[in-house]
C-alpha cells in the first residue's frame, strides 16, 4: 500500500492533513458506533435475558442453543460440500463438452449454459422444490437444497474450467497433439489439470458463493443455520443477537476460506515465477514483496 | 402453459416490480460501493479500517442474513419504514461490498507511472484524478460492474423470498402456494421474466466489453 496510484509519498504538510483527518474520522466512527450503542441499549439489548442463552454457559438454554446451532452448521457445511462436488464434475463434463463440441450442437450446449447462468439460485432451488415432488421425485429437502445448487453452481464452474483452459498457451494444446495424443488425452493428461491448476483460487472462491447460498435452504424448511436461528428466535425472542451470532460464524468460516484462495494464489504465481527465472531469488524476501 | 396467460397482469407486475428494486438497488450500491471503494485507498487510515471491515463483513456474510439483519435491526436503531425498502436496503448493503472492490481493483489497475507522470507534468490530485487514473479505471470497472449488477438482479429474487411483496418470485410463491397452481407452468414463467432480464443484460455487457476493451 505504500506506492497507490492517487497519492505521492506524503511530506510533513501533508501528514500533519492525514493526521488531523485521522483524528476526525476516527471520532466520527466513534460516535455512530456509541449512537447505535445507545439506541440498542435503549431498547433493553445488551440486556442479559437477550444474550445469556447465547454466551452464558450456566443459562438454562446455552446447551440447546448451541447444539441446535452446531447442527446447524453441520447441515449447512453438508449441503455445501455436496453441491461443491456435484458441481465440480457436472461443471468439468459440462466444460469439457462445451471445449469438444462440434458445431452442430455446440450451441446447444453453449444455450444450456448462459440459460442456468441467467437463473437466480433462489429460484432453481425453489424450482426443484416445488416442480420434482409433482413429478414423482420423492427426496429429503437437503437433496432438493443440493439440486438447486448444484444446477446454478456446476454452469458457473463449467465456465471457470473453461477460461482455465484457454489461458493456457496453445503450445501446450500443440504439443500434446503432435505427441500424437488422441483429443481426449490432449484434454484429460495435458490441459485439464494445467487448467485446474491455474483455476484453483477462482474454484475455491465459488466454495465461498455455495456456502452463502446454502442459507437459502430456508426458503424449503431444510435446517440449515439460518432456518434454525429463525427457530430459536421464536423462541427466544432475541433476533439481533442470534443473527449476530449466526454472521459471525458464516463470516468467520467465510473469510478463511477466501484467505485460503488468496494463499494458494500467492502460491501458484510464486511457482510461476521461480519457473521462469529458474533461480531461487531470495526466499527471505516474501514479505517484502506482499503488496496487494 | 395457461396460467401464465389467465394471471398475465400478475407476471407483468411482478417483473415491474422486480425491475424497480433492481433499479433502485443498482443505484444505491453503486453509489455506496463507490464511496465505500474511496474509503478503501484513502490515505487516511480510520477510513480504510472502515473499508475493509465493511467489505469483509459484506461479501462473507449471506444475503439472507444481512436481509434479517435489516428487518429486525434497522427498527431497533430507530430507523422504520416499509419492509420493501428493508428489502432494498439489504440488497444495496450486500452489493456496495462488491461495487466496492470491483472499484477498487480498476483503480489499482491503473499502472503507477500514470500517476506519476500526471503529477510530474504539474496536474493537481483532482486533475491526475479526473482526467488521468479515472477515465483509464473505469474502462477496466466497467465489465467487473456489470456483473456485480446481473448477480444483483439475480439476487433480487431472495429480497422477494421475504415476502417483500409483489416482484416476480413472490408471484410464483402466490401462484403456487395459495393459488395451488401446478408448479412447473408457473414458475416456468417466473424463470422467463428473470431469463428476460439476465439474457439481455449480459449480452449489452459483452457488446459493452468489446468497446471498451483497451490493450495494455
Amino acid at each position: 500500500m505504500t506506492t497507490s496510484v492517487l497519492y505521492d509519498a506524503p511530506g510533513p504538510r501533508t501528514r500533519r492533513r492525514t493526521l488531523v483527518g485521522s483524528v476526525l474520522a476516527g471520532l466520527l466512527v466513534v460516535a455512530v458506533l456509541a449512537v447505535v450503542g445507545s439506541r440498542l441499549d435503549e431498547k433493553g439489548q445488551f440486556s442479559a435475558e437477550k444474550w445469556d442463552p447465547l454466551v452464558n454457559p450456566s443459562s438454562d438454554t446455552f446447551d440447546q442453543v448451541w447444539n441446535l446451532l452446531g447442527g446447524a452448521l453441520v447441515n449447512t457445511l453438508v449441503a455445501a460440500a455436496l453441491a461443491m462436488a456435484f458441481s465440480l464434475v457436472i461443471g468439468t463434463l459440462l466444460a469439457v463438452l462445451r471445449i469438444t463440441a462440434s458445431r452442430w450442437y455446440r450451441w446447444l450446449v453453449v444455450g444450456f449454459i448462459e440459460l442456468f447462468r441467467g437463473v437466480p439460485v433462489v429460484i432453481s432451488i425453489f424450482f426443484a422444490a416445488r416442480v420434482l415432488p409433482t413429478l414423482g421425485v420423492d427426496l429429503d429437502n437437503l437433496w432438493f437444497l443440493v439440486i438447486g445448487l448444484t444446477v446454478y453452481n456446476s454452469v458457473i464452474i463449467a465456465e471457470i474450467v473453461r477460461a482455465g483452459v484457454n489461458s493456457l498457451p496453445t503450445g501446450q494444446r500443440e504439443a500434446a497433439e503432435s505427441l500424437g495424443l488422441r483429443r481426449a488425452q490432449v484434454l484429460g493428461l495435458v490441459l485439464l489439470p494445467q487448467a485446474f491448476r491455474a483455476m484453483l483460487p477462482a474454484l475455491i472462491s465459488q466454495l465461498v458463493v455455495v456456502l452463502k447460498d446454502t442459507s437459502l435452504g430456508f426458503i424449503i424448511s431444510y435446517e440449515e443455520t439460518v432456518r434454525t436461528a429463525g427457530i430459536i428466535i421464536q423462541n427466544l425472542g432475541n433476533p439481533i443477537q442470534v443473527y449476530l451470532v449466526v454472521a459471525a460464524l458464516f463470516i468467520a468460516v467465510n473469510y478463511g476460506v477466501s484467505r485460503l484462495a488468496v494463499y494458494v494464489e500467492r502460491r501458484l504465481s510464486r511457482g510461476k515465477k521461480a519457473a521462469a527465472t529458474l533461480s531461487a531469488t531470495d526466499p527471505a524476501g516474501a514479505g517484502a514483496g506482499g503488496g496487494g | 402453459m395457461n396460467v401464465i396467460l389467465d394471471n398475465f397482469s400478475l407476471y407483468r407486475d411482478g417483473f415491474l416490480q422486480t425491475l424497480k428494486i433492481c433499479a433502485l438497488a443498482a443505484v444505491g450500491a453503486l453509489v455506496l460501493g463507490t464511496v465505500v471503494a474511496g474509503f478503501r485507498v484513502s490515505p487516511v487510515p480510520p477510513l480504510r479500517w472502515v473499508g475493509t471491515a465493511w467489505v469483509t463483513v459484506f461479501r462473507n456474510c449471506p444475503l439472507t442474513v444481512v436481509l434479517f439483519f435489516c428487518a429486525f435491526g434497522l427498527p431497533e436503531i430507530g430507523v422504520n419504514g416499509a419492509y420493501f425498502w428493508f428489502g432494498v436496503t439489504g440488497l444495496v448493503l450486500y452489493t456496495s461490498a462488491f461495487v466496492c472492490e470491483a472499484v477498487r481493483a480498476g483503480v489499482n489497475s491503473v499502472p503507477a507511472g500514470q500517476a506519476e507522470a500526471a503529477r510530474a507534468v504539474g496536474l493537481t490530485f483532482g486533475q491526475s484524478l479526473t482526467s488521468v487514473v479515472l477515465p483509464q479505471a473505469l474502462r477496466t470497472v466497467v465489465p467487473p460492474l456489470g456483473s456485480v449488477i446481473i448477480a444483483m438482479i439475480k439476487n433480487s429474487a431472495i429480497v422477494g423470498a421475504f415476502g417483500v411483496g409483489g416482484d416476480l418470485f413472490a408471484v410464483g410463491d402466490t401462484l403456487t402456494s395459495a393459488r395451488g397452481e401446478a408448479a412447473l407452468p408457473v414458475l416456468t414463467g417466473v424463470v422467463l421474466g428473470y431469463l428476460a432480464i439476465t439474457i439481455p443484460g449480459g449480452l449489452l455487457l459483452g457488446l459493452l466489453e468489446r468497446k471498451v476493451a483497451i490493450a495494455r
